[in-house]
């Protein structure tokens, strides 16, 4: 066998290896109810969760919580997800500045002692962007 | 008025170009057949060169009729009004330019359109390449230009272009109902974050890195087509170095940016704008060293032409990935989707078929060699480089393809809800990390060997190798041996880190005994050398960078909300009051106000001492304004503000055993579609950065929550005690002249003079009581630092008593977080030397004189990430 050959085997092996892996590692986009399970299960893998902030009638976003005074590493909120399942979340850091006005929330974690422990938010602002409204005060000619 | 001419010139320009592209891409095909070429006949050519120039000059009218529409402030044109505003210094108005997508491709156009034109000057070594590549060239730019085009056929929409009204762009808003002739007062302003400088130059450094892929690429497929398949090599090598070092060290730039504005605590993300660009760099770099390896060698032509052209159509796809739309939610930063992705489809989906029917067509007349490489021959080792660098490239495309999958899996029918590994750093760390060690390890290896003269057998590579390896195990033994003995602040024993390191070490002995060869012989032959020591730093920079990152602001308070959690929480944020000093580390670091940036002052400017005004970017000064004693201006001058919405919150450092003493302004920014922006504020020591920035501080642009107003009753020379500080009320003064407010004749105004004792320093208040056209007015004065605010209310001139009135606040604070980064700047450093090392190597491949095939140079590695 020539040596291009061997090496030739041996990239194919590795491209293989790195395929699986990434497989492997890929995470999933879930729902709080299958995150629950997961954790019923003993899996401990981390899921994302695509949900929306809980709010009420009037628009105000309700059972969130962030006290720096008390502990500026202690975030939490409640996230309803795409089957409106509700769930509490809690961050271990300070609240990201912009979610008030977030559309949609991504999160990844997973379930521990009965709430969703997250260490990654990921904040869809409808704006972020591209801004869609015209200052009307501003008219003038 | 709304000028729509500027607008009509630039869209026209745009056509004109597109249909320009066209006819040279045209007659240049039909100048390169071998029927016109055999006949000597230039007609074809010149119609294509001419065409071409026509195209080059309608592309500059483009860019200058956009760059007018920002300058002037047109804001009845969507992309001045989206992308700026009145008050963006011009440097910006350069960002904004290619802020918006359709910016971008023109950016990336224009380098083409500058490229092409060198090619087709660059003398008569290139006259049998100029139709086939430039026919490449302008087939490009014909798939580019459609991009900005903004035409509609029908139902389908071809391009977006720049010069779109608003009233075109906003057929809904009610305001052009009303008015069609209504022009926005002011934009809505540049993204605060990419105001910034390396902003101004990271876009045009990574676009022509962009553009320059393509020479070589076109190149490889005129050598295809022409049947030229193995003198295309030359002509394009010295423009794949200039790619791989201008894309470098764009790359390089944008991670800079990142860790200087964004606030993640590092230059790298993993984000997947960020891998699109990394993955055709790193084949581009494997496809300069088969290339080398072919002009020295022989053999790796195919090698040379896949890799080539992999690159290339990598670009493609990572312009595809970014801003199709398809990465959703999968990137922070992405573009806009402009609903340009079926176009951006066809334009990576045209050159692929392209280029991969051409090569499997010709595949069996590309020549290759029966020749074995020996184990003791660099070229060998080269190879084995460049297919470490195409698998870790290969690793980070499956990756962060993720998304595309799911895409075309419902594209087909078939749910998918993969999404990108949880834990990004340490799923792509655990590959790149042992890629950089094999990169490391392999420039030694292969430039002891490729520089080796004589014979190559074990023996003579054992004596090469020694010298580096030994001195290898020495310096790395001293480190392990000196960091566990306490004298570096981490400790390195990591057997990984360790291993990086070693290899790290080597690849920069080994290189530096070849640059000590060849300093007596021919320097400019060291650009190899050079540049694989600029890697080899690049890695131990990342390494201790982030590998051995560390944060020093932990909350040790003791202070937390739940205790649900037995295993180690975070606790990286810490919790600043004003003025309250707080051990962290070896500092005692202490919060001490909100400041501003003030033109024509070089330091920033206290909040307090500015009083604002109807106009956001103008304030008066509440007192004399100076630095170092040096007064800038005087009380009551009116000021003007660089960016009134960001404030720097200022953080004193002061180390406790030592007299190192500094301050550190990080950044707050409030945007209205953005909420909070933060940015860090870096202090560099020569080993190590000390990175802070605020996680959190209270709404700025929320009311603060003032407690009950207590009203005093006091005579001049009265002591008071006020929220637990003493207070002593002097009497009162009347003044001539109130910040902000016109005094009119008949207007009365007197201000308290008070002196209030805090913790650290005594402070002064003067609330002003006036009476304006009858009309009683009060002007409080605030101490932030204090959290008061005390009202001037009223005055019984009979009994000489006066009458004040105090609220008390919350004190300010922030939420700090500030970590050390040992030894980035070996990864700058290592940035600088690659690029020096890429020069030297274009300038050399480039005298090359013909058939100078004996050349030198090898491998190219780079990264790992560690945190």
């Amino acid at each position: 066998m020539k040596k291009t050959h061997i090496i030739g085997i041996i990239i194919i092996a590795l491209s293989i290896g790195i395929i699986m892996s990434s497989v492997g590692d890929a995470s999933t986009y879930v729902s709080f109810d299958e995150a629950i399970e997961r954790a019923e299960d003993g899996n401990t893998t981390k899921v994302h969760v695509v949900g929306r902030l809980k709010k009420d009638a009037k628009g105000h976003i309700v059972g969130m919580n962030y006290d720096p005074l008390v502990d500026p590493n202690y975030f939490t909120f409640t996230l309803v997800d795409t089957n409106r399942v509700e769930q509490q979340v809690v961050y271990f850091n300070p609240k990201p500045q912009d979610f008030d006005r977030s559309e949609q929330v991504v999160i990844t974690g997973n379930m521990q002692n009965n709430v969703f422990v997250a260490d990654k938010i990921l904040l869809k602002c409808p704006s972020k962007y591209v801004e869609k409204e015209i200052q009307q005060n501003t008219a003038s000619l | 008025m709304i000028n729509t001419l500027i607008g009509d010139i630039g869209h026209a320009s745009v056509i004109v170009a597109f249909v320009a592209a066209i006819v040279s891409s045209y007659a240049y095909f039909m100048a390169s057949r071998a029927k016109v070429e055999a006949t000597g006949d230039n007609s074809w050519r010149n119609l294509a060169r001419g065409a071409f120039y026509v195209h080059g000059a309608a592309v500059l009218l483009v860019v200058f009729a956009l760059f007018n529409i920002i300058y002037e402030h047109r804001y009845e044109y969507y992309y001045a009004w989206s992308h700026s505003s009145n008050h963006l210094p011009v440097y910006y108005m350069i960002s904004c330019f290619w802020e918006g997508q359709e910016g971008s491709f023109l950016l990336w156009i224009f380098w083409h359109v500058l490229l092409g034109v060198v090619l087709m000057n660059s003398g008569k070594k290139n006259k049998m390449w100029e139709a086939p590549v430039m026919a490449m060239f302008s087939f490009v730019q014909l798939f580019l230009t459609s991009m900005i085009l903004g035409v509609v056929i029908g139902d389908v929409k071809i391009g977006s272009s720049p010069f779109i009204l608003m009233r075109d762009f906003m057929t809904d808003a009610p305001v052009f109902a009303m008015d069609p002739n209504f022009v926005p007062q002011d934009g809505t302003g540049l993204n605060p974050l990419l105001q910034n400088y390396w902003m101004v130059i990271h876009p045009p450094t990574l676009f022509l890195g962009f553009a320059a892929t393509l020479v070589p690429f076109a190149f490889a497929m005129a050598g295809l087509w022409k049947g030229k398949f193995t003198e295309w090599v030359k002509p394009a090598l010295p423009w794949s170095h200039f790619a791989a070092g201008i894309l470098g060290v764009g790359i390089i730039m944008g991670a800079y940016w990142a860790y200087e504005t964004l606030n993640f605590g590092g230059y790298w993300n993993w984000d997947p704008v960020e891998n699109a660009v990394y993955i055709p760099w790193l084949v581009l770099v494997g496809a300069i060293h088969t290339m080398i390896a072919f002009r020295r060698g022989k053999s790796g032509l195919k090698a040379s032409y896949i890799l080539v052209i992999s690159s290339f159509l990598l670009i493609l796809y990572a312009t595809f990935l970014t801003r199709s739309g398809i990465l959703g939610n999968a990137s922070v930063h992405s573009f806009t989707d402009l609903g340009l992705s079926g176009q951006l489809f066809a334009y990576l989906a045209a050159f692929a078929v392209l280029a991969i029917g051409l090569l499997v067509y010709k595949w069996k007349s590309i020549p290759t060699t029966e020749k074995e490489l020996s184990t003791y021959n660099g070229e060998f080792w080269v190879f084995i480089g460049a297919a470490v660098l195409c698998l870790a490239g290969f690793q980070v495309l499956v990756t962060t393809s993720i998304p595309v999958y799911n895409s075309f899996l419902g594209f087909i029918g078939i749910e998918s809800n993969a999404a990108l590994p949880a834990d990004q750093i340490e799923h792509y760390t655990k590959f790149q990390l042992w890629a950089g060690v094999g990169i490391a390890l392999l420039t030694g290896i292969g430039q002891l060997l490729w520089w080796q003269k004589g014979e190559k057998t074990k023996s003579s590579f054992l004596d090469s190798i020694m010298l580096p390896g030994m001195l290898t195990l020495l310096f790395a033994s001293l480190i392990i041996v000196l960091s566990k003995l306490g004298a570096f602040p981490e400790t390195v024993d990591n057997p990984v880190y360790i291993t990086l390191l070693v290899a790290a070490l080597f690849a920069v002995f080994a290189n530096l005994s070849i640059i000590l060869n060849l300093l007596h012989k021919k320097v400019s032959l060291s650009g190899g050398a050079v540049s694989h020591i600029g890697i080899a730093l690049m890695l131990i920079g990342i390494l201790f960078s982030s590998g051995y990152s560390n944060i020093i602001s932990q909350n040790t308070s003791g202070m937390l909300y739940s205790r649900e959690f037995p295993e180690e929480i975070n606790r990286d944020n810490v919790l600043l009051w004003r003025n309250t000093p707080v051990e962290m580390d070896k500092y005692t670091v202490s919060y001490h106000g909100q400041y501003l940036e003030v033109k024509d002052v070089p330091e920033y400017v206290n909040r307090e001492l500015l009083f604002p005004t109807a106009d956001e970017y103008k304030a008066i000064a509440r007192a004399d304004i100076k630095v170092n004693d040096k007064v800038y201006f005087k009380t009551g001058d009116t000021l003007e503000l660089h960016s009134p919405e960001n404030t720097y919150y200022k953080v004193e450092y002061k180390e406790r055993e030592g007299d190192d003493q500094f301050t550190l302004y990080p950044r707050a920014q409030v945007n209205p579609n953005m909420g909070l922006l933060a940015s860090p504020d870096i202090k560099h020591f020569a080993d190590k950065d000390l990175y802070s920035h605020v996680s959190s501080v209270p709404d700025p642009s929320e009311e603060k929550d003032w407690g009950e107003l207590q009203e005093y009753e006091v005579a001049a020379g009265d002591t008071i005690i006020l929220n637990d500080y003493v207070a002593v009320f002097n009497g009162i003064e009347p003044i001539k002249e109130v910040p902000g407010v016109v005094l009119g004749e008949g207007d009365v105004a007197v201000q308290a003079d008070m002196k209030i004792y805090g913790e650290r320093k005594d402070y002064h208040a003067h609330p002003v009581l006036m009476i304006k056209d009858q009309m009683m007015g009060r002007l409080p004065e605030e101490i932030a630092d204090l959290g008061l605010r005390i009202t001037f209310l009223n005055i019984d001139t009979e009994n000489n008593r006066f009458k004040i009135g105090v609220n008390a606040t919350q004190k300010d604070y922030i939420i700090l977080k500030a970590m050390e980064k040992p030894l980035v700047n070996v990864l700058w450093i290592g940035t600088i030397l690659m690029a020096v090392g890429f020069t030297m190597a274009i300038v050399r491949r480039n005298q090359e004189g013909p058939g100078a095939a004996k050349a030198p140079r090898p491998k190219k590695p780079r990264k790992v990430q560690a945190a």
